[in-house]
Formats: structure tokens, sequence, C-alpha cells
């Protein structure tokens, strides 16, 4: 008999309308459809959701960690982007 | 550069930074990680059977859909701690085979067999009481995907012990018998879930690394006292004593002293000797065994599905 | 049969198939074949033991008195438990499972599709939020026909030999019982003949997608609704009521 082991799958759940779906973790199921449920019984179970969504583990791709400072730091001396930069005077409002 | 990525590495967990799946770590590190959530995951999916016993037997019906809600999450937290440990590269099925073949262990607790009813009253009082207190800390693990499992599972977990003190409770409350049977459960549960915190400070090895690798936060003794601190005025307010005649309020320590465990009967059970070792993982084993067919064909159906669906778009295209 | 009393001995006829049901799902925990599937069949059981509460609590209302959903549903020896033979088969292996969950889910679905109109108020919204999970579980037991009848060579083998076990049982979801028929002419069940067919078109579909067949012999089973059970159930109340019985009237 083959062992060939069901596909790893993440899920991502949405908590309520208007929210991002946000990944809660992984399970393992032998299609989509059973993905899809089985996340809806694994991972919904008290009322954490109202959408699923699922992607095939090996279909998830990532930046390598080591590339860490040349990806995020040089975003670091850019304070120019934050609405704190401007110095402008305390009696203007609405801003 | 080896002892520099392991200076990064510790310095990294000194900050409280979280280490996640891809970041390079040591080796030892992962094993010791891999080897933990594997034996976690594994104890909740052993952990399952004492109390699956009494789902058909519960005696209400409040009782036994609380009972399979409850055995249920215990099979979502094995699924959570698989996954995490999944992402230090070993697959669930290798891991279930290190348990199948007697290789990987499990909590010792396990292997002691559910007698009566009372004993879910004590299982989730007790026994969950004493994971509770081991696994919070666990929230805050280094290993970030151990971390977030250990967080669902905490939360989830708050309705176990409440489960089971409340089952204690209703007994105290009934009839004698019904309360000789609450008092039996504490005897037999009492000093195996003492042996749940694992061996004493002295005598364990691993600890001072785990702790180091911010994996342990307490000690196994600085957990056993919390136990012993917090469960003593449970029983008082359930009216039934601890089996522990050395159990005294140390007013000098500002905790209780409590005897001395039956290391030997520990090593006993963790050795294979327990009361139902052989049961428990039996029960595993068939359960996989009885399930190969099905998860094989789910397989093949999805294989055939996908080839019929590519045949499909083939002939559409063509 | 006063209305009172027929309302409450029909609301035992289907409270105790999804309890009967939900009892036998409930023994597959910690045994599944995968994790996940362990954790599904349990929100079944869950699902059906629920919906029995929901009936079992009508009926205690219905009979008065010190009643309440435990007497009703530990108190009872076998010949007034009124569940189809079907529920009480045993799990044997997943391929029973799912075939005895595949027929009841399909019976399950069209009759509470008619029950939440019911001219009894407390039946149609017991059947309303029923509908809504047994939906689901058909969808489920559906899709494990198929995947398994159309799986590999041996799980095609050990479905049909389940369909060929348990088809004997399904004649028994439509023959009415004296009750059933009262019920739907005081108007709060409905029609098994209108169902028959419903079930019949479905069940045929799902066979036939999943590469199985209907077996030629054709003898029905029945018995059930009556009190006249297979075997199995005094096994399964045997362990179910233990307690109530072996400590009469404490508190749990």
């Amino acid at each position: 008999m083959s062992n060939k082991e069901w596909p790893l799958w993440e899920v991502f759940i949405r908590a309520k309308q208007g929210l991002n779906h946000k990944h809660v973790g992984s399970l393992h199921a032998a299609d989509v459809q059973m993905a899809i449920e089985n996340a809806r019984d694994v991972y919904t179970r008290r009322m954490e959701g109202v959408s699923i969504w699922v992607v095939e583990s090996k279909n998830l791709h990532a930046n390598e960690p080591s590339q860490q400072d040349e990806l995020f730091d040089p975003a670091n001396d850019k304070i120019y982007r934050h609405p704190t930069f401007y110095i402008l005077p305390e009696e203007l409002n609405h801003m | 550069m080896e002892i520099n990525l392991e200076e990064s590495f510790q310095k990294r967990i000194d900050d409280e930074i979280k280490i996640e799946p891809r970041d390079w770590m040591p080796e030892k590190y992962r094993k010791t990680l891999l080897r933990q959530i594997s034996q976690h995951a594994h104890s909740e999916i052993v952990g399952m059977l004492p109390e699956a016993n009494w789902i058909t037997r519960a005696p209400n019906l409040r009782r036994k859909v609380a009972l399979l809600a409850k055995v249920q999450d215990e099979a979502g937290h094995g699924l959570y701690l698989y996954s995490a440990a999944e992402t230090l590269g070993m697959s669930r099925d290798e891991m279930l085979n290190e348990l199948h073949s007697g290789k990987a262990k499990y909590s010792s607790i396990f292997n002691y067999p559910t007698l009566t009813w009372a004993d879910m009253g004590a299982i989730g009082w007790l026994v969950d009481g004493a994971a509770i207190m081991n696994q919070v800390p666990l929230c805050r693990a280094s290993y970030g995907p151990y971390a977030r499992a250990m967080v669902r599972v905490c939360k989830e977990e708050s309705f176990h012990q409440r489960q089971g003190y409340e089952i204690m409770l209703t007994l105290c409350q009934g009839t004698p018998e019904q309360k000789a049977m609450a008092q039996d459960a504490l005897n037999r549960w009492w000093w195996p879930s003492m042996m749940m915190f694992g061996p004493n400070d002295d005598n364990s090895p691993n600890s001072a690394q785990s702790t180091k690798w911010k994996i342990k936060r307490f000690s196994n003794d600085e957990l056993r006292q919390k136990f012993v601190d917090v469960s003593l005025p449970q029983a008082e307010i359930l009216g039934i004593t601890i089996p522990d005649p050395d159990l005294k309020w140390n007013e000098a320590r500002g905790h209780y002293d409590f005897g001395v465990i039956n290391w030997d009967e520990f090593n006993e059970v963790v050795a294979g000797n327990g009361p139902c070792n052989k049961q428990r993982l039996k029960a595993r084993v068939d359960a996989w065994e009885k399930g190969a067919w099905v998860r094989e064909a789910a397989v093949a159906y999805a294989e055939k599905r996908e080839k019929r669906n590519s045949n499909k778009e083939n002939s559409n295209a063509a | 049969m006063a209305e009172k009393d027929l309302l409450y001995n029909y609301s035992l006829h289907l409270a105790d198939n999804s309890m009967i049901l939900g009892q036998r799902c409930g023994e597959w925990c910690g045994h599944g074949p995968v994790l996940e599937q362990d954790i599904a069949l349990t929100n079944i059981a869950l699902d059906l033991i629920g919906e029995a509460r929901s009936l079992y609590q009508l009926a205690a209302e219905l009979k008065g008195g010190n009643a309440n959903e435990d007497t009703v549903a530990f108190l009872r020896d076998v010949l007034a438990y009124k569940n189809i033979l079907l529920v009480e088969q045993p799990n044997t292996d997943w391929a029973y499972t799912i075939v005895r969950q595949f027929f009841y889910d399909v019976f399950h679905f069209y009759l509470h599709s008619e029950l939440i109109n019911s001219a009894e108020p407390r039946l149609s919204n017991i059947a309303a939020k029923s509908l809504k999970e047994v939906t689901y579980h058909l969808k489920w037991s559906s899709e494990w026909m198929i995947r398994l009848g159309d799986g590999t060579d041996m799980s095609r083998e050990k479905m049909q030999e389940a369909v060929n076990g348990l088809w004997e049982y399904t004649g028994e979801l439509y023959m009415p019982s004296d009750i059933e028929e009262q019920a739907f002419e005081a108007g709060f069940a409905p029609d098994l003949n209108i169902l028959k067919p419903l079930w019949q078109e479905k069940v045929e579909d799902i066979l036939a997608e999943s590469t199985l067949y209907i077996p030629e012999r054709n003898y029905q089973q029945k018995g059930g609704k009556k009190g006249f059970h297979s075997e199995h159930l005094g096994f399964i109340l045997a362990d179910m009521q233990f307690l109530q019985r072996a400590y009469p009237g404490a508190n749990w």
C-alpha cells in the first residue's frame, strides 16, 4: 500500500466582514475541497470565521530570511513618509 | 562563521525576538524543539483515549457534549502542534511513525486507566490544570510557530479545566457514593499529575539549555510547587483530601511543603510498564493502520480527478 | 391519540434517530483514520446530539412533571426507543460509517427541508436550525462516498460491501409508523411518501458518481420505529444509560 501523505495546506480565516484574512495555521487534506472543509472543522469551531482561504503550502513563496537587511532596512531612514516628520504650527487643526 | 551565527542567534533570543521557520538556527535547537513539540502533540493524541472511553457512558447529555467537545479539542491541539513541528522539517507521518514504533514518548499520565466517571472530573481538574501550568509559559517560547500554536491551545484549554472541576464539584455535592467516587479519583490522579512536571531540577539535564533558548521559562520544580499551591485550596472547596500526609503550609517559604514523589513508578511508566501503555499505543496503531486504505483512496481520488480535469482542459484547448 | 401525546411520540421518533447515530459517531472520537476527519466526525456527532437534545427537551416539556431531557433519553429501555435500525448498526469500519451516514443524511436533509414548514412551531424551529447542519453533513458524506467509491480498488470493494450490508436498513426510512402517519395527518410531520423519491434520486446519483451500485437482493428489515430493534441497541443503551441506572436519581 502506498504511503503518500496528504498535502499540507495553509489556512487563512476572515474573522468577520471587513477584516483581512489572517493566517491561522495549517492542516492536511487530500484535495482543495477537503482542505476548505477541514479548515472549517478545525479552525472555526468557536465562531472564529466567516470566510476561509486555503493554499497548498508548496505554492506559498517567501523571501529569503538572509535578505532581511537589504529588503527591509532601507525603509528605516525614510522618515519623511510619516506625518510626524512635518513641523506645523500648534494652532493648526484638522490636519 | 558558525560561531557568529550562533552568537547572533542567541542575541535574538535574549532580545525576545522570535525565531521563525526559515531563520538560521543551531541544529540542536531544531532537534530539541522537534522532540518537545512532537512529544507534546503525541500527548494530546494519546490523551484523547482515556477520556474518549467515557463518551458513550457520560451520565447526561450536557456532560456528553462537553466531553465530546473537549476530546475533540485535544485532537485539534495535537493538530496545531504537529503543524508547528512540521515547520522544523519533519512530516506528520514521520512523527506518527516514531510514536507508533515506540521511539517517541508522550506524557506518562495517559498510561493510567479511567475507571469511573469521577476520573473525567479529576483529569480535567488536575491533569489539564497541570498542563495549563506547563503551557501558559510556552505561549512565550522563542520559536514563533510553537508559541502561536500554544496561544491557540491555551485559549481553548481554559474550558477544559473548568469542565473537570464542575464535574468534581457536582459529585462532591451529590450522594455519599458520588463523593467517595470523587475522593477515589483524586487519590489515583494526584501523584501521576505531580509527575507531569518531570524530574526534579537537579535531575533534569536538558533544562539549562532549554531555559537559555527560552523554550522553557520555569523549572520543573517551580511549576510543580505552583501546582500544589493552587490545588490545595481547590480541594478544600470540594471538601476532599489530597492524598499526601506531608502536605502542609510552610510559613517561611510561603508555599506548601509536600511529600516525596515515587520516581521509580514514574520511570517504570515512562519505560512502558504503566497500567495502560500497551493498550494506548495499540489503540493509536490500530486507528492508523485501519485508516490506511482511507487515506490512500483519498489521494488516489484526488489524483484521478486532477487528471480528468486537465484532460478536459486539454481537449477544450484543442 | 391526543395531540400532545402524538407530538411527544413523534418528537421521540426524530430525537432517537439523531441520538443513536450521534452516539455511534462519538465512538469514533480518538480513533479516526486521520486527525482532521476525527475532528470532522465529532462535529457531526455534536450536531446530532444537539438536535436530539432540543427534541428531548420538547418531549420532556410535553410530558410534564419531573421529566427532563435526560429522563427521556436515559430512562427508556429498548422497546420504547423509536429509532430506525439503520442508525444503530455498528461502525464496523470507515466505509460502513460513511455509507450509514450518507443514507441517513439524505433522509435527514429532505425531512428537515419539509419539517421547517411544520404547523407545530417548536418543530419547525428545531428543523430550521438543524437543516443548516444537515446540509453540511450531507455534503461531507456525499464527498466521502464519491472519494472512496471512486478511489482505489480496495476502497471501492469496501464501500460496495458497506452498501450491500446496509441497504436492507434503508427501506424503513419510508415505512411510516402509526405515529408518523397520524403526525402527518395532524399537519406537523411531512409525508414520507413525498420524501421517498427525493431520497432515491439523490442516492442513485451519488452512488453512480461513486461507481457503486444498489444490490439486487432487496429484502428490507423493519421494526425499529415500533421498538423491535436489532441486538445492537441494547448494548448502546447499556453503555449510555449505565450511570443513570446504577445511581438512580443522582445529579451529575
